[in-house]
């Protein structure tokens, strides 16, 4: 999370046209903290964050008139561990927010590094209902957890599960333990209004 | 010879050989046949083929054999009791349902007397009213099988049965009023006789004619009555997966199904007999001089060919129109088939009175 | 219903969503006697994929359902991580497997546009063609399940004959019905056969019979709409809200269509509308995906019509397999062919979102490269994620019998939501 690595992913990108930063002027000009870098590639716009900033930017994003960030349309994260690149990430993880705008019709891409000791990032799922079950699959696969969510448990993989199979340093043939038949049973047995 | 003779003529010889002849020869191959032909049907429906594997050497008989493949494959199938169900309740249900509809056929009258000879199992004086109790009996085998299963599914299967039926009761009752004031009595063999008349000679007094809103409500509730769709909501198959016969298998799953489609027949038979005359061939007075067995056979003839029009119009149905939610089942009885049904009763004894 | 054409919404219309609060009903306390729990699925007939709704009833009304999904999750992210760029092509078959193409072209297009080049214009009028026949495809598999969940099955048998005519139709250009991998980086992996075009007009001819056949038998039916009518109502703020996409979203009454909002391909040459409900009930999203069958009618008759001759694979040398006669005839096509299979594509670092019009919605790949022959992050965002979210509010207050109709309207692929 320093200033060095916005440079370094600059390094990547196209020209910035000035008419298409008015979302990320507004979000300079509001939280200049916050933003660790931004940049445009193939036509998408990223603004990198601080994840502490996630929640009020993001709220800025939905409520301001000149954003109106209604949708929210996809969140995952991205593991950069053993990844040689030159996109050159100073923490492993990476929490990226997908956002669509209706009425103004247009998208954005926010990035929140996330460091791997301090695996966690504040929850947004107040502010759209299609979160909850985004930042729920994103623990799963990562094992990233999200300050402040209700539920947060495993939705694809099962509450028994080992480890966070997306991160890198889970092996594809890695085989999990088998149930124990009783846990099983007492998970699906029903009798209890009987 | 003598002596064959004299014990066919006890009556209770000739009352079981009436059963068995109705049972085996009419209600229950035509029910058989009614699995197959709702296959075919839906078949032709859907624009499909239809099932036509079932074969002995290169013989297929156009999916006739598929009824004997059932019927095999379901006795030597496994019964399966479930854990925690009430064995005996569980064991008797499917012969309550079994038994309510088999036994709608013992006061219809398949052709017409002979004499003394009646061409039914019995003429009880209380006639319809006996359908009333056999068809009530009918819901304790939802209502012992949803409830003996052990299964939640099964319980609301139960529920929805005991409520639906228990209601369309009502307009069942209720729908015939007027056809007993028209015809003068609830015994079948004299509303039968009764629909034998014509007016002007032309048009036969059938209750269809006599009674079209009867028709239409005793119709509807009659299909409510054996949970036929689209009033199938006990057995619900897509939310409820198969409602009270759900944890059932082999034989007595197969009871269920094969009361099912006997009572189409039942059902099919009992119009039949109250609203397209029964047995009464329109405009046969005019040949006196038609020989006995001719004009029995005749009436037979008639008698099963309005029974099966009336079953294919059942299967017709039940695949052209989606189903009702159950609440709307119950919303139809009371709200549109009580007061039609009642509106009926008063008009029909209005009219009578004014006329008489 | 009306249709319209996209405009922007006015700022009246939406207003800015106030913190809606967590709105699942948290589960009833299992000692209070008088609801009951059933479990609808993972096993059951109208749970189409695998999916299980523990629903709480109170008699027959719904007082709170908590969904459960992950069944049938075959880790589709950490495959495409672990295989070369190309090879995740018939992974994305299986995603929505009632319509594979929209698939192959969305993860296509993904890649395309981290290459940042462009593919020919025939095989963009291709891909325009073969999505919409599989649009219609997954359109009408779902109409198809939802009226066999309200009893119509002569209903569905009509449209999955239908169906059976378009992938037929998919066949003689792919080679499969469902699992069609037909989509290549640059272009699409075969042309069409000779005569095909006619084809697909007479087989749409037979489709567009059946659409109006089955239009007459359930459409105006008083059952049908008695089940369907405001049943799993949602209002267009909180559609937005849970992220809805494609037709539910625009049976809320937005006409929300990637093909307008973003076009790709060549959809902004063509002409079509975007039908848009009313209330958002089940039915306004039946309506909504039988109009849109019809649209997707016209649209391939206008890209019949304009298709233009030429190569469906670009020429750049980083991206399509060289010519098999180059292969076998110079060591310098072979030596190209060697390369490009055992090393794989090569797209430039960086990361890119693409979405395109899914047959149920927004269907967004996330890619993050490196710069080598393996993906870092595969990413598919699945529009039917949002709807099976939003499943315990549509069904609240319901019957348990209409949690088959609402299921059935938002149409659920298991492949697609569970990856």
């Amino acid at each position: 999370m320093s200033e060095e690595s916005s440079e370094s992913v600059e390094s990547i990108e196209t020209s910035e046209p000035a008419e298409t930063s008015a979302v990320i002027n507004l979000v300079r000009q509001e939280h200049p903290a916050a933003i660790l870098s931004t940049h445009r590639h193939r036509s998408d716009e990223t603004l990198v964050l601080k994840r502490e900033f996630i929640q009020p930017i993001c709220r800025l994003l939905r409520d301001h008139p000149d954003c109106q960030f209604e949708m929210f349309v996809d969140m995952t994260a991205v593991d950069y561990l053993l990844v040689e690149t030159n996109l050159q990430q100073t923490e492993r993880f990476e929490v990226v927010y997908h956002l669509r705008s209706l009425s103004k019709d247009h998208r954005i891409r926010l990035k929140c590094p996330v460091p791997e000791n301090d695996c966690q990032i504040p929850s947004i799922h107040l502010l759209w209902h299609a979160v909850n079950w985004y930042e729920r699959e994103c623990y799963d696969m990562y094992g990233i957890h999200f300050e402040g969510h209700p539920n947060l448990n495993r939705i694809l993989m099962y509450e028994q599960f080992q480890g966070h199979p997306l991160r890198k340093d889970y092996p594809m043939d890695k085989q999990q333990p088998l149930l124990e038949l009783n846990d099983v049973e007492e998970r699906y047995h029903y009798g209890r209004f009987e | 010879m003598q002596l064959v003779l004299e014990f066919l003529a006890l009556s209770f010889v000739q009352d079981v050989l009436k059963i068995l002849f109705i049972l085996l020869l009419f209600a229950m191959p035509l029910g058989t046949f009614m699995t197959l032909m709702e296959r075919k049907w839906s078949a032709a429906v859907q624009d499909r083929i239809g099932p036509n594997r079932a074969n002995i050497g290169s013989y297929r008989g156009r999916g006739l054999l598929h009824i004997a493949a059932d019927a095999l494959k379901s006795i030597f199938k496994e019964d399966l009791i479930p854990r925690g169900a009430d064995k005996f309740l569980y064991t008797i249900a499917p012969f309550f349902s079994f038994m309510s509809a088999v036994a709608v056929f013992a006061i219809i009258p398949i052709a017409g007397p002979i004499g003394d000879f009646k061409f039914q199992v019995t003429d009880v004086q209380p006639g319809l009213l006996f359908i009333f109790a056999i068809t009530s009996l009918g819901v304790y085998g939802a209502v012992l099988a949803g409830a003996s299963s052990n299964s939640k599914f099964a319980l609301f299967g139960g529920t929805r049965a005991s409520a639906q039926m228990i209601s369309y009761e009502v307009f069942l009752g209720l729908s015939l009023m007027g056809l007993f004031m028209v015809y003068g009595s609830t015994q079948v063999s004299i509303i039968v006789e009764g629909q034998g008349e014509h007016w002007f000679g032309l048009i036969p007094k059938w209750g269809v004619f006599t009674q079209p809103l009867g028709f239409v409500v005793f119709f509807t509730a009659l299909i409510a009555e054996t949970k036929r769709a689209p009033f199938d909501a006990p057995e619900g198959e897509s939310e409820i997966v198969a409602g009270y016969f759900v944890e059932y298998s082999g034989m007595r799953w197969s009871s269920f199904m094969l009361a099912e489609y006997i009572a189409i027949v039942g059902v099919a038979a009992l119009i039949t007999t109250l609203f397209f005359g029964g047995y009464q061939v329109p405009w046969l007075y005019h040949w006196e001089s038609a020989p006995q067995w001719l004009v029995t056979l005749l009436q037979f003839g008639k008698f099963t060919s309005f029974t099966f029009i009336l079953c294919w119009f059942q299967i017709q149905i039940r695949w052209t129109v989606p189903k009702f939610r159950f609440d709307q089942t119950m919303a139809l009885g009371w709200k549109k088939l009580l007061p039609v049904a009642l509106l009926n009763t008063v008009v029909t004894a209005i009219i009578i009175v004014a006329l008489a | 219903m009306s249709t319209s054409e996209l405009t922007t919404i006015s700022a009246e219309e939406l207003k800015p969503i106030h913190l809606p609060g967590a709105i699942i009903p948290a589960p009833p306390e299992e000692s209070d006697t008088s609801i009951m729990r059933i479990e609808i699925g993972p096993a059951h007939p109208a749970m189409h994929g695998i999916v299980r709704l523990t629903t709480y009833l109170d008699g027959e009304q719904i007082v709170g359902m908590v969904p459960e999904i992950g069944y049938l999750h075959r880790g589709f992210e950490k495959e495409s991580e672990n295989s070369k760029w190309i090879q995740v092509i018939p992974y994305t078959d299986r995603l929505n497997y009632v319509s594979p193409v929209l698939n192959n072209i969305g993860y296509s297009m993904a890649v395309e546009k981290l290459f940042g080049v462009e593919i020919p214009r025939r095989a963009q009028f291709a891909r325009v063609i073969m999505g919409e026949i599989s649009r219609i495809t997954d359109h009408l598999t779902c109409l198809a399940a939802c009226a066999m969940e309200v009893g119509g099955f002569t209903f569905f048998l009509w449209f999955i004959k239908a169906r059976e005519y378009l992938y037929e139709l998919l066949e003689q250009v792919t080679g499969g019905r469902v699992t069609i991998n037909w989509t290549r980086f640059g272009g699409n992996g075969t042309d069409f056969p000779d005569g095909f075009l006619k084809e697909v007009e007479v087989r749409l001819e037979k489709v567009q019979e059946v659409i109006e056949e089955g239009d007459q038998l359930v459409t105006r039916n008083k059952i049908f709409i008695d089940r369907m009518k405001n049943i799993g109502v949602l209002s267009k703020d909180r559609a937005i809200s849970y992220g809805f996409t494609g037709p539910l979203l625009r049976a809320c009454g937005v006409p929300y269509d990637i093909r307008r909002a973003d076009p790709h391909l060549v959809y902004d040459e063509l002409d079509f509308e975007i039908p848009i409900g009313e209330v958002g009930d089940s039915y306004d999203r039946f309506l909504v995906r039988m109009e849109e069958m019809r649209q997707s009618i016209s649209i391939i008759e206008q890209a019949i019509d304009k298709i233009p001759y030429g190569p469906v694979m670009t020429r750049e040398r980083y991206l399509g397999y060289p010519d098999k006669k180059e292969v076998y005839g110079s060591i310098e096509g072979l030596i190209d062919h060697f390369k490009m299979v055992m090393e794989g594509h090569h797209p430039p670092a960086g990361e890119v979102y693409q979405p395109i019009e899914g047959g149920n919605g927004e269907l967004g790949f996330y890619l993050v490269s490196d710069g080598s022959g393996d993906p870092v992050k595969c990413r598919v965002r699945p529009p039917c994620f949002n709807y099976v979210q939003a499943m315990p509010e549509l069904a609240l207050g319901h019957y348990v019998a209409d949690v088959v109709a609402i299921f059935g309207s938002i149409n659920m692929i298991g492949g697609e939501l569970d990856r």
